[in-house]
């Protein structure tokens, strides 16, 4: 049967046209735990960071905030690989990814995030663990001779390489969405820059609520600093990908998501604390950790709807 | 090449193992419009994988479509689309239909991101998983352009045509290609089947030239255009995206130089911030010792003293409000 062109199924085809590529594919259903781990994850690679370049730039009175963020990135790093193996759908065999179960050999593609992504973990606990052995040698029972993990060129040489790896872990997680072919994620190369800025903004958050009235005022101005360019480098940047995006971002934020990314993220989770920085007394006494706690909850918000909404197409 | 259906020796002879196929690109042809719905590519599939049926075979009917498979998944390797073209009144329209099945992509999106190396190669130049490597981070399943790999939920790995490799190592036409009763999915040499699918192609258009239509026939994923070319390519007589396909798909890895260079970037650019920090900082020291200093150097009274204020606030950077 001929279909003349001028009829109402042209007219129907004509809607066919899809925001993207991208919205022929599935979903890998990747959810809260992955969610959950690319938070943490930013958090622990943003601490790790943020406490190298107080280790190797800072003073004498950086050092408490030092020990605080290799604990907080040691901390947030434990609960990332048990999220991720529990995530697999067969998680007793995790290994394959580090280790090639039928020909034998280490598994290693540098050109997939996910693979290179567990290397970095990897390799980021181990380093992670002597630089927070080192800074906290002398106290809770740790020798005081582990403290050459600290010190001189070995001590500067294992900061440099815990601070690398930290923005290699925070930044990883959004090109590895990025490197799929999934609507949002594959449209923009944004997510990247997105999430290591977000995961080095919820890390200084985390310091400044933690290192509150607990370490020098130098390094929590110096972290207050950090952490308002990095919130407003995040919010630059999320302009700038939502406006690119175009009809996808329509399609993919335009519902609860695109509010909660809204409200959460951007009111919330960004201008608030951007504000409480320029006015601490904004919010009272306690305007810095409740600045902080918004932060935080903000880069939360952002990393789940980022995940999430376009898992729901 | 024709299709390779005798497969039993005639009547008193033995019966010789047929033994693999020539390894060299082996692929479908699938022409649309030949298709005709019975699904028995669907049924064949199936059979000869083990493939479970949906929830305990308990799926309800789709109550839209005579297609209730609705998509590819890790139970379901083939499925025919059932693409359905009315008027508003229903006084004119056309059905569509399209075997769907893994393109066997020759730049693999899922076998480029597939972080166990549990999907390979072959010899046929085919694109497998091998389950019993995959451990179900579901990376190929964002990654793959087309939607066609899905988790099978009887071994919890992510699954999707083989191609019948197993067949095709003992040089049996993949079930499905088999199964079909109309030559729709036609399987053979890459090479053969390009030639077979621009012979059709010329004879759709000249036809259609002939009755003054529109001639719409073309080849999806013949060439290498499309992800250096689909070793299951199509015949399709409308827009790729009528059928839910792609129109230009690209390769996971396509943006990782973008996202990579922005990425470094901006983590330049934030250690270049804490280091004007830094910096800072210590400028403002200076000043304070400078501000100190010149306090001390006044003269003063016996008895009298001269308490200098720590520096405070944004302006002094030694703490401010922290």
């Amino acid at each position: 049967m001929s279909i003349d062109p001028a009829s109402a199924v042209s007219r129907v085809l004509a809607q066919t046209t899809l925001p993207s590529d991208t919205f022929v594919t599935l979903s890998p259903h990747w959810g809260w735990l992955i969610a959950l781990y690319f938070f943490l994850g930013g958090i622990s690679g943003g601490a790790a960071f943020l406490a190298a370049m107080l280790h190797l730039f800072g003073r004498a009175e950086d050092r408490p905030m030092v020990r605080l963020g290799y604990l907080v990135a040691f901390v947030a790093l434990l609960p990332c690989a048990p999220l991720l193996i529990v995530d697999l759908n067969r998680p007793e065999r995790f290994w394959h990814m580090i280790w090639q179960s039928d020909s034998g050999g280490p598994m290693f593609k540098w050109w997939s995030p996910m693979s290179l992504g567990v290397w970095i973990i990897t390799l980021f606990a181990g380093i992670l663990l002597l630089a927070l052995i080192g800074s906290w040698a002398g106290r809770v029972g740790l020798p005081k001779r582990l403290s050459s993990l600290a010190d001189g060129t070995l001590g500067k040489v294992v900061a440099a390489a815990t601070g690398l790896l930290g923005l290699f872990l925070a930044g990883y997680t959004g090109t590895l969405l990025t490197a799929t072919n999934r609507p949002l994620w594959a449209d923009t190369p944004l997510l990247g820059l997105l999430f290591l800025l977000s995961g080095i903004s919820a890390a200084a958050a985390a310091l400044l609520l933690l290192g509150w009235r607990r370490t020098h005022p130098a390094s929590l101005s110096w972290l207050g600093q950090i952490d308002s360019y990095a919130m407003g480098l995040e919010l630059a940047v999320l302009v700038v990908m939502v406006v690119t995006l175009g009809a996808v971002a329509t399609a993919v934020l335009g519902n609860g998501w695109g509010v909660a990314l809204l409200v959460g993220t951007v009111l919330l989770g960004t201008l608030v604390p951007l504000a409480a920085h320029v006015r601490p007394r904004l919010l009272g006494p306690a305007t810095i950790p409740v600045a902080a706690v918004l932060g935080l909850a903000g880069s939360f918000v952002l990393r789940s709807v980022i995940v999430l909404a376009s898992e729901a197409v | 090449m024709a299709q390779q259906t005798d497969i039993f020796p005639p009547p008193g002879e033995a019966m010789e193992p047929p033994g693999a196929f020539e390894a060299q690109p082996m692929g479908f042809y699938t022409d649309t419009t030949v298709c005709i719905g019975c699904k028995a590519c669907e049924v064949a599939c199936k059979n000869w994988n083990g493939l479970s049926a949906r929830d305990g075979g308990a799926q309800p009917m789709s109550g839209d479509s005579y297609d209730n498979t609705r998509t590819l998944d890790g139970e379901h390797w083939r499925h025919v689309k059932f693409i359905e073209q009315f008027s508003e009144d229903r006084s004119q329209g056309r059905w569509l239909m399209m075997s769907d099945v893994c393109k066997h992509c020759v730049q693999a999106g899922c076998l480029e991101v597939c972080p166990t190396n549990a999907i390979i190669r072959t010899e046929f130049d085919t694109v497998v998983i091998q389950a019993d490597v995959c451990n179900g981070c579901r990376d190929c399943i964002a990654a793959c352009p087309f939607g066609v790999i899905e988790v099978n939920p009887v071994n919890n790995t992510a699954m999707k045509c083989t191609l019948c490799y197993d067949r095709m190592q003992n040089g049996l036409v993949p079930a499905c290609a088999q199964a079909c009763p109309t030559a729709s999915i036609q399987f053979g040499p890459i090479a053969e089947l390009r030639e077979l699918g621009a012979a059709r192609v010329e004879q759709l258009n000249t036809q259609s030239r002939d009755a003054g239509r529109p001639e719409d026939a073309y080849l999806y994923g013949a060439d290498d255009s499309i992800v250096g070319g689909l070793n299951s390519f199509y015949l399709l007589i409308d827009e790729p995206e009528v059928y839910g396909l792609p129109r230009a798909p690209k390769l996971p890895s396509s943006q990782l130089p973008a996202t990579t260079a922005l990425t470094a970037a901006g983590a330049a650019g934030l250690g270049l911030l804490g280091l004007l920090g830094f910096r800072k900082r210590r400028m403002d020291d200076f000043a304070a010792e400078a501000r100190a200093e010149a306090a001390e150097s006044v003269r003063l009274a016996p008895g009298e003293t001269v308490v200098v204020e720590p520096e405070r606030g944004a302006k002094g950077g030694v703490g401010g409000e922290y």
